[in-house]
């Protein structure tokens, strides 16, 4: 594999909701073992490039490469497969199994034991059930809430919950790991440990890319850095250019440029 | 008191049949919320393709003791497939249809599996031959006889399979996290097309045990057969509250006492007005009773779970 292509290619992604365009043209590259960072006012359509990107979305036009390989109309499992992990901006874990069984499923696809196995319950199985519960323990630590594995993912705390997702994302083995919104919801000091914890994911190989409304956080985080604003890519770089670009101040607060006519400033 | 005693046993055994279809409807309604009608079919189609496969293994000079289970596997094999391309032909085409176009669907399927059944096996009753001798064990005043054991402790332990296989594999933890949000699943690499087609043949594969276990009982096949009983599975997995598993077995074996208690004691309580003829009637009362006074079931949370 040449590690310097970029890990993530999208070429004029287009995307439409009927007449409304949510993403036009956006062309963006992720390097591998980068945090990048998708910012860009409420509206924008950053949630729409991730479930592009995490194949919830088939993309209307534009081509879509990862890992040097072209993706046309996937299925999410695919894209999981070839290594694509996200979380969700309103958390969506299996909110009836237990926080260590939620990881497990990341597992599944990494997995084999198919329905013979599970009837039999040969050595094959019970090992590899073994490892599986082995590795998903590993990773509740690694996120730090090796506690409460046993309990049910709807009785752990919000902060809790957010790092189950991310554990789980994590126990697909990704390439890229995609967080929308992870810091939404948590106060400063839950905010500065999970700054803390995509430092330690991207230190140990994992590509990260990162929606978030936390300008702060973004800046302090990012290697580089795109901003979206009604379905268009306006800037991208390092946060300190990205900061100073009046394409990105005029977004932010609504001055100078005019916008395009799209009735009204909530988008 | 040998009366309780006796209207227990057939109950409990009538009850564990109830529950192993029940869970065939539980099942897929956890999976894809559909209620699945053909249901009751696929359990008389393993009724008769038991018999048909014992026919002619008996027929070949077979031992009963190895045409038995022979047929039984030739009857979940078969319905494995049945429930595979029930699936695939009839409810994935309408997976994101409106809710009603596949209850519909699922009521013609019925309809056109039970004519099906009636071209192939004709409209008479089929005698199921009697293959275990049916020696009737006395227990403390009440008779049981090998089939009502056999069947009972099979279905059991059936049902503590299903429990391992939903609650300790990759399968049934697939399962399960496809029943609580497809969409999630699908990211975490799970198939679901896949998922939901081993549910329906996992869920067909009981149908099968339960029909040959019906008609062995009964001693009777007809092509008739599956209308009443998934009517009665049905009940019982609402009773438990639909899309839990325990739930489809504990409303299984209890609806399976309130009709053998109901039919044994009901000519005493109507002072002989009504006979036990009006055994049928009580699963439905209990169905009414059940939808106007605990429609989420007696384990039931999903509505709750929801909100």
């Amino acid at each position: 594999m040449n590690h310097t292509t970029p890990l993530l290619q999208l070429s004029s992604i287009c995307k439409q909701f009927g007449g409304l365009s949510a993403l036009s043209d956006v062309s963006l590259h992720i390097r591998r073992g980068e945090i990048y960072g998708l910012i860009g006012p409420n509206g924008a359509g950053k949630t729409t490039l991730f479930n592009v990107i995490t194949g919830l979305y088939q993309p209307g036009a534009g081509e879509f490469q990862f890992n040097g390989a072209r993706y046309q109309a996937c299925k999410p499992h695919v894209l999981a497969k070839a290594g694509i992990a996200r979380t969700f901006q309103n958390i969506r874990l299996f909110a009836n199994l237990t926080a260590l069984e939620n990881v497990m499923i990341g597992r599944h696809l990494r997995t084999r034991a198919g329905v013979f196995g599970a009837l039999l319950r040969n050595r094959a199985t019970r090992d590899e059930e073994r490892a599986i519960t082995g590795r998903a323990r590993e990773l509740l630590r690694y996120v730090g809430i090796e506690k409460p594995a046993q309990t049910l993912a709807k009785h752990l705390s919000y902060g809790e919950q957010r790092r189950l997702e991310i554990a789980r994302a994590l126990a697909t083995d990704p390439l890229l790991l995609a967080l929308d919104e992870p810091a939404a919801g948590m106060n400063a000091t839950e905010t500065a440990s999970l700054k803390t914890l995509l430092q330690t994911i991207r230190a140990s190989g994992i590509t990260v890319l990162l929606i978030e409304h936390d300008v702060k956080l973004i800046m302090g985080l990012c290697d580089r850095v795109a901003v979206l604003d009604y379905g268009k890519k306006i800037a991208e770089g390092v946060p300190e250019q990205v900061r100073k670009d009046p394409a990105v101040i005029a977004a932010y607060l609504g001055q100078e440029t005019p916008r395009p006519q799209a009735g009204e400033g909530q988008g | 008191m040998e009366i309780l005693l006796q209207q227990i046993i057939n109950g409990l055994v009538q009850g564990s049949v109830y529950a192993l279809v029940a869970l065939g409807y539980t099942m897929v309604y956890g999976i894809l919320g559909l209620i699945n009608f053909a249901h009751g079919e696929v359990v008389m189609i393993g009724a008769m393709l038991a018999l048909s496969a014992l026919t002619a293994l008996l027929g070949l000079g077979a031992p009963p003791a190895l045409a038995l289970p022979l047929s039984l596997v030739l009857a979940m094999a078969g319905c494995m497939a049945l429930g595979y391309g029930i699936e695939r032909i009839a409810y994935r085409p309408l997976r994101h249809a409106p809710r009603l176009a596949p209850l519909i669907t699922a009521i013609g399927l019925s309809i056109v599996l039970q004519n099906l059944a009636m071209m192939i096996w004709g409209r008479e009753y089929h005698s199921f031959p009697q293959l275990i001798a049916n020696t009737p064990h006395n227990f403390g005043g009440a008779i049981i006889n090998d089939i009502q054991i056999i069947i009972f402790v099979m279905a059991l332990a059936i049902m503590a399979g299903l429990m391992v296989v939903v609650h300790r594999t990759r399968l049934g933890r697939a399962m399960r996290a496809v029943a609580e949000n497809q969409h999630a699943a699908q990211l975490m690499g799970v198939d679901i097309n896949r998922v939901i087609s081993l549910t329906f043949i996992l869920g067909s594969a009981l149908a099968a045990v339960a029909g040959l276990m019906v008609s062995a009982n009964y001693g009777l096949a007809h092509y008739y057969m599956g209308f009443l009983l998934g009517l009665k599975a049905f009940t019982a997995a609402v009773l438990g509250g639909i899309g839990n598993l325990r739930g489809a077995m504990l409303g299984g074996l209890l609806l399976g006492l309130i009709e053998s208690l109901g039919a044994g004691y009901i000519g005493d309580l109507t002072g002989g007005f009504m006979g036990s003829n009006y055994q049928d009637v009580f699963a439905f009362f209990v169905l009414i009773a059940v939808l106007v006074f605990r429609p989420s079931g007696l384990l039931g949370e999903r509505i709750a779970e929801r909100a």
